[in-house]
């Protein structure tokens, strides 16, 4: 198992933390291979579920995005970021200078001390022209919404799929925000 | 008033003349998802979540327009249905900028609520990411037309309960836009009494009181009914 | 005025006529390129050529072949001059007397214009549409006479169910049950409202009926105002035809001067008055109610039927609606009879229809043709095939509620059943010729294009429905789709068509699917590879997931 962090608040991971005791069964269960809290580069092959939080939101994002759905049998998008676009795709509303207005408003006109847009290639990825939510770009198998998911439903979701079944969620446990 | 005899859902039910298949799915406690229809004023058929089969018609009919007949065989729910209102929350999600989690009325959304009743965990379309103004020029409340789903459920109120006309539509297709008076900021408009209703009418976060943060939009829509059967029957009742 | 009177107007009419007359189409095709000035002329050089006594210069409503305007016919030596400028004027009026005229012909006695029957256009090109007499002169006005002084209105209305005559607004409904069914509701107060939006893009019949014929329209409108029990009628015709609302204020005005409109009609107890409102230019105020909502003075959105026009319309009074183009059948109907009109077409699709033809055709025009003929007696013997040696490819009908009809069923019959049975409509008579070229994707954005931009924007399907399937045939046309792009366009298409609330949107995926249909190959040839898809991962189904 893998969960990944895009352009997210990290909040869904923190509610994932909050799984308590259940992240003990989990460890159980499952090889936890790739994670923002496990430290490895390369996100591995053959991979059986992959939590994805946040929104597709600059050219990293999306490359390892393609390289997960390679390698992965069964994608969750985990939270509002991921399921809907949520509060990073607000700067698509601003039309199609939006990044760079993004840039100019966070970096040169907010900035208190040496105000620069932060450029090196390679290092520093490029804003993608629109902020998506994961499944426009991929395939996604599973969804787990809310802003952040509670643990209960996290736990739900996750202990559904380890048992082999369809997960079914319903009612209040699809609620956005 | 003559009653008729319908079955709603396979359950036999008598209904008054004049009902509405939606007034008569009520009285007997089945549920039809709806938007547009409020208590109050009357319906106008535009948000089509409520649409029912109806034996020995091919079309689908919107339960809160369609008056109840003799022998009527109504199907609230069904395969299909499901999937077509689904689809038309899905458009809606699509249609404008719906940031729940940052929303005065999160928790206390009809739209959410019918998202998660109805099985929507996620939105197939391309969302279009408009770009759509907030008008906060009104002393007491704010407009966002974020999250407005063109219900006209605050145009009805304003015209036909409190009787300011303030409210209207503008444009048409997706432009489609609600506007106070000639097209001009709330703040400007002469004809707002102020009233609120159209506040406590909206089912989204769309119209709000100022100074509400997040989730904190809740709406008694208890006062509109009051104000209606005051006027229409002279009763007053409040719970 | 009594029948007297009217005939005393005919006979003096038909007693001026001169030896010759030189009719020169004044409709807004011709118009459009100084059919006026060709007109002035005409006169000019026949006064100049001291031919007034002989030689009448007569205004006329659309001669049908509108890609060669201007026009102009020579009575009675069967000459069709075609692209005529005013500096021909002088040698077709030399040409009267044997002399050579300089400006082109073509051949009157054509299939284009032979294999037309003209109930609707039989005044179109032939009589003044800006005098009453002309249309006196052409029998006008008589079949009102008689349906007051010689029928009930209960015998106008089962004659009209005799005749067969279905709506030709689009939907084709049974005019004699819409009637009946006005007829018989009980409230004092009824309406009559001519239909005459014309939306479609590439429709202009209605618009060449009113500019053609005017009169043809108010006594259809009356002799139905009479069979219905309604005192008022009104027209709504869109902004965008000035010529034919200033036709129509002028043929009301003498209509009213001879008692032809009015109280007391023919000296019997029968009062009706028309007038004009204008609409704005929106299509979905084609749309019954919204047309209704927009007389009122409202914003012009359908609502929910029932209630029908017929049982609550305009100011919630019983109202009969339709098109310009049923009315200009009417006249025709009471004074040749409803059999005659029932002999006329196929057994459930009777009379005539007129079609705008346009689009990749050589003749493109006006044709009025028996319910029944065959797309390709209109398209290939009229119509006169592609031009530029192209092969025509489709046929659309109905316009952005309609169909694509491919090539290969160029033998159907034109009539209700046959073309919805090809996933098309009959329409109010668009008909735009396609030929190789043609990209069907195109045409099927293009369309929903319109109808996006056409939504009122009251019910969600049509609203956002219709951008979602623009957009995701956006995708296809520019090569970014996938096949589950095309999947979730048909699911909408399904979607938007069962849950749309007026006709509008109902048949806003129309093009797509017939489009998606005939020509489905020309979309998958747009699709693209779906690399991060389903199983993209080689995963054949829901892959079972390894614990340890
Ligand atoms: C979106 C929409 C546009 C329409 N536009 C026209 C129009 O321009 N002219 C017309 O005669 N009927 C139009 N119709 C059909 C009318 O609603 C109505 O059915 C018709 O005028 C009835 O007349 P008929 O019975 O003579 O056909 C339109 C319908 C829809 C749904
Ligand atoms: S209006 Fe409702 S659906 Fe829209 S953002 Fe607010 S809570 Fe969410
Ligand atoms: S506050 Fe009252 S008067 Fe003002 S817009 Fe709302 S409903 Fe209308
Ligand atoms: S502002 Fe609210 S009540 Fe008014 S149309 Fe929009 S969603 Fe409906
Ligand atoms: S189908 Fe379209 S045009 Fe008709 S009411 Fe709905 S939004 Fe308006
Ligand atoms: S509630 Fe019936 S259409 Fe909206
Ligand atoms: S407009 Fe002149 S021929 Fe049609």
């Amino acid at each position: 198992m893998a969960t990944v962090w895009l352009g997210g608040c990290a909040g869904c991971h923190m509610s994932f933390l909050d799984l308590d005791e259940f992240l003990i069964e989990l460890a159980d269960a499952v090889d936890l291979v790739y994670s923002p809290v496990v430290d490895v580069k390369d996100y591995p092959e053959n991979v059986d579920l992959c939590l994805i939080e946040g929104a597709v939101c600059n050219e990293d994002n999306l490359e390892i995005l393609h390289k997960i759905r390679a390698r992965t049998k069964v994608l969750v998008s985990f939270g509002d970021c991921a399921v809907t676009g949520n509060v990073p795709a607000m700067r698509n509303q601003l039309g199609i200078d939006n990044a760079e207005n993004v840039l100019q408003r966070a970096y040169i006109e907010n900035a208190q001390n040496n105000p620069a847009v932060p450029k090196a290639d390679g290092i520093v990825p490029q804003l993608l022209e629109n902020v998506r939510p994961v499944h426009e770009m991929v395939y996604v198998e599973y969804f787990l919404p809310g802003c952040p998911p509670p643990a209960a439903r996290i736990k739900s979701l996750v202990a559904q799929l380890l048992a082999g079944a369809v997960p079914k969620q319903e009612g209040e446990q699809l609620k956005f925000g | 008033m003559a009653a008729k005899t319908l079955t709603i859902d396979g359950k036999q039910i008598s209904a008054e003349e004049n009902e509405t298949v939606l007034q008569a799915a009520t009285e007997a406690g089945i549920k039809i998802p709806t938007l547009c229809h409020l208590e109050g004023v009357y319906d106008v058929g535009a948000c089509r979540l409520c649409i029912v089969e109806i034996a020995g018609t091919p079309k689908l009919l919107p339960a809160c327009t369609t008056k109840v007949a003799e022998g009527m065989e109504v199907k609230t729910d069904s395969e299909r249905l499901r999937k077509y209102r689904r689809m038309i929350l899905e458009l809606l999600f699509a249609e404008r900028n719906h940031v729940c989690a940052v929303c005065v009325s999160n928790g206390h959304c009809e739209l959410q609520a019918l998202a998660y009743s109805l099985g929507m965990e996620h939105v197939r379309y391309d969302y279009t990411f408009p770009k759509w103004s907030v008008d906060t020029t009104h002393r007491l409340f704010g407009m966002d037309h974020n999250r407005c789903v063109l219900c006209t459920r605050c145009v009805r109120v304003c015209w036909h309960i409190e009787g300011a006309g303030t409210k209207n539509v503008s444009g048409r297709g997706a432009k489609s836009k609600i506007i106070t008076d000639l097209n001009q900021s709330w703040g400007t408009s002469d004809s707002c009494t102020e009233c609120g209703k159209c506040v406590m009418a909206c089912p989204t976060g769309a119209l709000f009181q100022k100074g509400s943060t997040v989730g904190e939009m809740e709406r008694d829509r208890d006062k509109l009914e009051f104000i209606v059967t005051a006027r229409e029957k002279k009763q007053w009742i409040a719970d | 005025m009594i029948y007297h009177d009217l005939i005393a107007i005919k006979e003096k009419e038909l007693a001026a006529r001169k030896k010759i007359v030189l009719r020169c189409c004044l409709a807004a095709g011709c118009m459009s390129s100084d059919a006026k000035g060709v007109k002035e002329q005409l006169a000019k050089a026949v006064a100049e050529a001291g031919l007034q006594d002989q030689v009448e210069v007569r205004g006329v409503g659309c001669m049908k072949l509108c890609c060669e305007g201007p026009l102009v016919a020579a009575d009675p030596q069967n000459a069709l001059y075609v692209k005529v400028t005013a500096a021909n004027a002088p040698s077709i009026v030399a040409a009267l007397n044997g002399g050579q005229a300089n400006a082109a012909q073509t051949n009157p006695d054509a299939a284009f214009f032979k294999k037309q029957f003209s109930i609707v256009l039989a005044n179109s090109g032939v009589v003044d549409p800006e005098r009453i007499e002309g249309y006196i002169a052409a029998d006008g006005y008589q079949a009102l006479h008689e349906v007051l002084h010689e029928m009930t209105p209960k015998d106008v209305v089962e004659a009209m169910v005799k005749s067969g005559l279905r709506g030709r607004g689009g939907a084709g409904f049974p005019t004699g049950l819409k009637w009946g069914t006005v007829a018989k509701s009980p409230s004092a107060k009824k309406y009559v409202i001519c239909n005459a939006d014309e939306g479609d893009p590439g429709a202009f019949m209605d618009r060449s009926v009113l500019e053609s014929d005017p009169h043809s329209v108010l006594e259809g409108m009356a002799i139905a105002a009479y069979a219905v029990g309604a005192d008022q009628g009104f027209i709504y015709c869109r902004a965008e035809y000035p010529l034919a609302i200033a036709r129509l204020n002028l043929a009301i005005k003498q209509a009213k001067t001879l008692g032809l409109l009015g109280a007391g009609i023919f000296e019997s107890p029968f009062n009706f008055n028309i007038d004009i409102r204008i609409g704005a230019g929106a299509f979905v105020c084609g749309e019954e109610t919204a047309l209704m909502a927009s007389v009122e003075g409202k914003r012009g959105t359908p609502r929910p039927r029932p209630p029908f026009p017929a049982e609550s319309g305009l100011f919630g009074c019983p109202t009969l609606l339709n098109n310009v183009e049923t009315f200009a059948n009417v006249p025709a109907i009471y004074r040749k009879g409803a059999e005659w009109f029932a002999g006329i077409g196929t057994e459930k699709s009777k009379g005539t229809k007129v079609f705008a033809l346009a689009g990749k055709i050589k003749n493109t025009g006006l044709i009025e043709v028996p319910m029944g003929t065959p797309l390709r007696t209109i398209v290939e013997e009229m119509g006169g095939g592609a031009p530029d040696g192209g092969t025509i490819k489709a046929v659309q009908t109905g316009g952005p509620s309609g169909g694509c009809i491919p090539s290969q069923h160029l033998d159907t019959p034109v009539d209700y059943e046959s073309l919805g049975k090809l996933g098309s409509i009959m329409g109010s008579g668009g008909m735009i010729v396609m030929d190789q070229t043609t990209n069907m994707v195109e045409i099927a954005r293009f369309f929903m294009e319109f109808c996006m931009d056409e939504s009122c924007g009251k019910c969600i399907p049509c609203r956002a429905g219709t951008v979602q399937m623009h957009h995701i045939l956006d995708k296809i046309a520019n090569r970014q789709a996938t096949a589950r792009d095309l999947a979730k366009l048909e699911e909408l298409c399904d979607m938007v068509r069962n849950t749309s609330l007026c006709g509008l949107g109902q048949t806003a995926p129309n093009p797509t699917m017939s489009t998606l249909r005939f020509f489905r190959n020309e979309y998958e040839a747009l699709l693209q590879p779906d690399p991060f898809g389903p199983h993209s991962n080689g995963a054949a189904k829901q892959p079972e997931l390894a614990t340890k």
